[in-house]
């Protein structure tokens, strides 16, 4: 049981190559954290996870416990069970927040079931206390009008509500200040399971002293350069990413 | 701890369980039985055929004749409208046709196709649920009409336009044709030269009306021309709510609908008159609509256009008393093959008059949508306020949108706004949506209904879903 990703590489539709053979496997029950500098790949890596159609994956593959799901679409991989935690998540004007996860989880039941508000509403209530988030947030339009920390929680509150087999979380941790922070790996350790595997994308190691990962990787150019425990972010927050300069690595 | 937000939720969760419904609601047809039939083509002796029949006083009959010729002097408005209107042909189109019935007032006796066709459209059954009363028209003619026996003996009125001018010509003269007179575009002429069925409605002073009243206009023959007339008085300090719907069969020729509905609110009253507009796309829907609003009176249209080839409508209202409001909130919806000329016309004739536009239209695939509003303050008046808001939603990169605005404000003791936008759904809006497992309809769906959700709120909830329905049929297949 495991996301696995065997030398992918994927380019801009204008052929310019950003994923230049990307080897990962994320077994449920573990988290792992990709750091790296800006530019390294990262969130595309994320997209392209999920389905991104601004990115064309050219070759390697993409296996979601053993099912292949190159070929699936966005839709489809988010009900196989791969949730994406937004860097900068959509507005959706309009839409408030219940209708819209309840529109989510609704498209995960067959035809003609129905889910049942009351216990729904029950359910998210709960998962807002756990994020201390007001309730006058159900009925806000999804995401508008939203501080970047409200953002943020509403993408983990989303999360926990569909409850997925895979979580990919593409720089949860920018743009919060601390409390915000603390808030969010809650809500992220509360989803740790034997069940679940995660990945955090992020540049910083601030994230990774509230959400213990099991393995971290780096990441540069479009590949994976070095991998380790989490002693590894530790050391890139004391040396920085300028070891990756050195032409041994870089090669 | 389960507040209003659950109840939210109950209704949405209809709204879902609505969703599935046929596509193609009014696409069926029975066979023709018509008794009287004015045949092709318009003239002199197609009014009198019409004449004849209805047994119409000759004031009605002098009135005919003056607007077909009114009707005949006027050019097509292809100056400043579409040309798609040359594409109407008044000689292939038939501008009467009935069984000779005069409504029922009991579903049982009304024609078992008749029956058929209003049954499957479930007009009986929202009447049981929560209308105070019904008109049905099919073709030229009212099959059914009916209302709570409270209601009459309250003094309201509720009969077609043909029961109206004959049985209560003291109250339906003076008004007839005074709100929308017949020259005021060459569609009110058209109307007015062969004019049948609609609604007459009258509400005695103070009577507030807790339900609707409803109309539902049927179209079941081809190449054929609907022309209802609807005048409604509501007397000083009365309310009334009157709800619109139609639907025709989709047929290879043009069908024409070309209706004029005059509404007066006399001081204090409160008129609201709900159109939910759903043609089959080959009819052509030109339609006058004002109201007249006299001392701290108010006149709400609420106009929802999803069907027809192209429609024609800018509801209208003239303020005439101090005081007055009128407003305009309208949703339109164009798909490919559509296009829908919607608007708004504000007449502030008194002092201390508001109005009020909020319009919002999407426009998919080829579709074309066109907002054109009239704001008129004259100079001598003060303390006017007019509020217009236009928001245009184009889902493909070949959809259309245009804003025709013109707000005539003169003096300075005014105060007018006006805002207009135009957006899309974004690709970005859209992976975020399908990332969390909606496909790409459910998505455009769900971000349609997001950009109209507010002015949805203002129809009725029976409404609301009906029309959430319609647009998340609309938006199935749009995309991809």
């Amino acid at each position: 049981m495991s996301l696995h990703i065997q030398e992918l590489h994927a380019s801009l539709e204008n052929g310019t190559e950003i994923l230049k053979g990307v080897t990962l496997d994320i077994p449920a029950g573990e988290i792992h954290a990709i750091m790296g500098p800006n530019g390294s790949g990262k969130s595309t890596l994320s997209k392209v996870l999920a389905g991104h159609k601004g990115y064309i994956p050219t070759s390697g593959t993409i296996t979601l416990d053993g099912q292949d799901i190159s070929e699936l679409s966005i839709d489809q991989r988010s009900r196989a069970g791969i949730f994406l935690a937004f860097q900068y998540p959509a507005e959706v004007p309009g839409v408030s927040n219940a209708n819209f996860i309840r529109a989510a989880l609704q498209s995960r039941l067959p035809k003609g079931q129905e889910i049942d508000a009351v216990a729904y509403y029950k359910n998210l209530y709960a998962k807002m206390d756990l994020l201390e988030m007001d309730r006058k947030f159900t009925s806000r339009a999804v995401n508008e009008g939203f501080s970047g920390g409200e953002k943020k929680r509403n993408e983990i509150l989303q999360m926990i509500m569909l409850d997925p087999k895979y979580c990919i979380l593409d720089e949860t941790d920018s743009g919060l200040d601390i409390d915000a922070l603390k808030i969010v790996a809650k809500g992220v350790n509360a989803m740790r399971s034997a069940n679940r595997g995660m990945l955090l994308i992020t540049h910083y190691q601030r994230l990774l002293d509230y959400i213990k990962p099991d393995h971290v990787h780096v990441m540069s150019d479009g590949r994976i350069v070095r991998s380790g425990g989490p002693e590894l972010a530790l050391e890139l927050e004391e040396k920085g990413y300028d070891f990756l300069k050195e032409p041994a690595l870089a090669s | 701890m389960y507040n209003d937000d659950t109840a939210t939720a109950l209704l949405e969760k209809e709204t879902y369980d609505a969703i599935n419904i046929d596509r193609s609601k009014g696409d069926f047809t029975f066979p023709e039985r018509h008794k009287f039939d004015a045949g092709w083509g318009l003239s002199a002796h197609t009014v009198d055929y019409i004449s004849d029949v209805k047994k119409d006083p000759d004031w009605v009959r002098e009135f005919r004749h003056k607007a077909l010729k009114i009707f005949e002097s006027k050019p097509m408005p292809t100056n400043w409208a579409t040309e798609d209107l040359n594409n109407i042909h008044f000689d292939k189109i038939r501008y009467y046709l009935s069984d000779g019935e005069k409504p029922k007032r009991s579903w049982d006796e009304v024609p078992e196709e008749i029956l058929k066709t209003f049954e499957r459209l479930g007009i009986p059954q929202q009447e049981r649920a929560f209308l105070a009363g019904v008109e049905a028209q099919y073709d030229s003619e009212a099959a059914y009409s009916n209302m709570k026996e409270e209601l009459s003996k309250q003094g309201v009125i509720f009969v077609t336009s043909a029961e109206g001018l004959k049985e209560h010509e003291e109250i339906f003269r003076p008004y007839f044709g005074k709100v929308i007179p017949t020259g005021d575009n060459k569609f009110s002429a058209l109307n007015s030269a062969v004019f049948s069925g609609g609604s007459f409605i009258y509400i005695p002073k103070g009577v507030k009306l807790k339900q609707p009243l409803q109309a539902y206009f049927r179209i079941n023959s081809e190449s054929f021309g609907q022309f209802e007339r609807t005048l409604i008085i509501a007397d000083e300090g009365s309310e009334v709510m009157y709800m619109e719907g139609c639907t025709a069969p989709k047929f290879e020729t043009a069908t024409l609908h070309s209706a004029v509905v005059e509404l007066v609110a006399l001081k204090g009253a409160r008129i609201q008159y709900i159109t939910v507009q759903n043609w089959s796309s080959n009819v052509f829907n030109l339609v006058t609509k004002r109201g007249l609003a006299m001392e701290n009176a108010e006149v709400r249209w609420i106009d929802c256009n999803i069907g027809s080839r192209l429609t024609m409508k800018y509801p209208g209202v003239v303020m005439k008393g101090e005081g007055a409001r009128g407003e305009v909130i309208s949703i339109a919806l164009a798909n490919t093959g559509q296009h829908q000329d919607t608007g708004a016309k504000m007449i502030h004739a008194a002092d201390n008059t508001t109005s009020n536009v909020v319009s919002k239209s999407i426009s998919v695939g080829q579709g074309r949508a066109t907002y054109r509003g009239q704001v008129h303050i004259p100079k001598h008046l003060k303390g006017c306020k007019n509020n217009t808001e236009c928001d245009a939603l184009l889902i493909n990169s070949n959809s259309r949108t245009d804003t025709y605005p013109a707000i005539t404000v003169k003096g300075n003791r005014h105060a007018t706004q006006h805002e207009a936008s135009v957006s899309q759904v974004s690709e970005e809006m859209l992976f975020y949506m399908q990332q969390r497992g909606l496909d790409q309809g459910q998505a455009m769906s769900l971000a349609v209904n997001g950009f109209i959700n507010d002015l949805v709120r203002e129809f009725p909830m029976e409404y609301s879903v009906e029309l959430k329905r319609l647009i998340d049929l609309e938006m199935e297949g749009s995309v991809g």
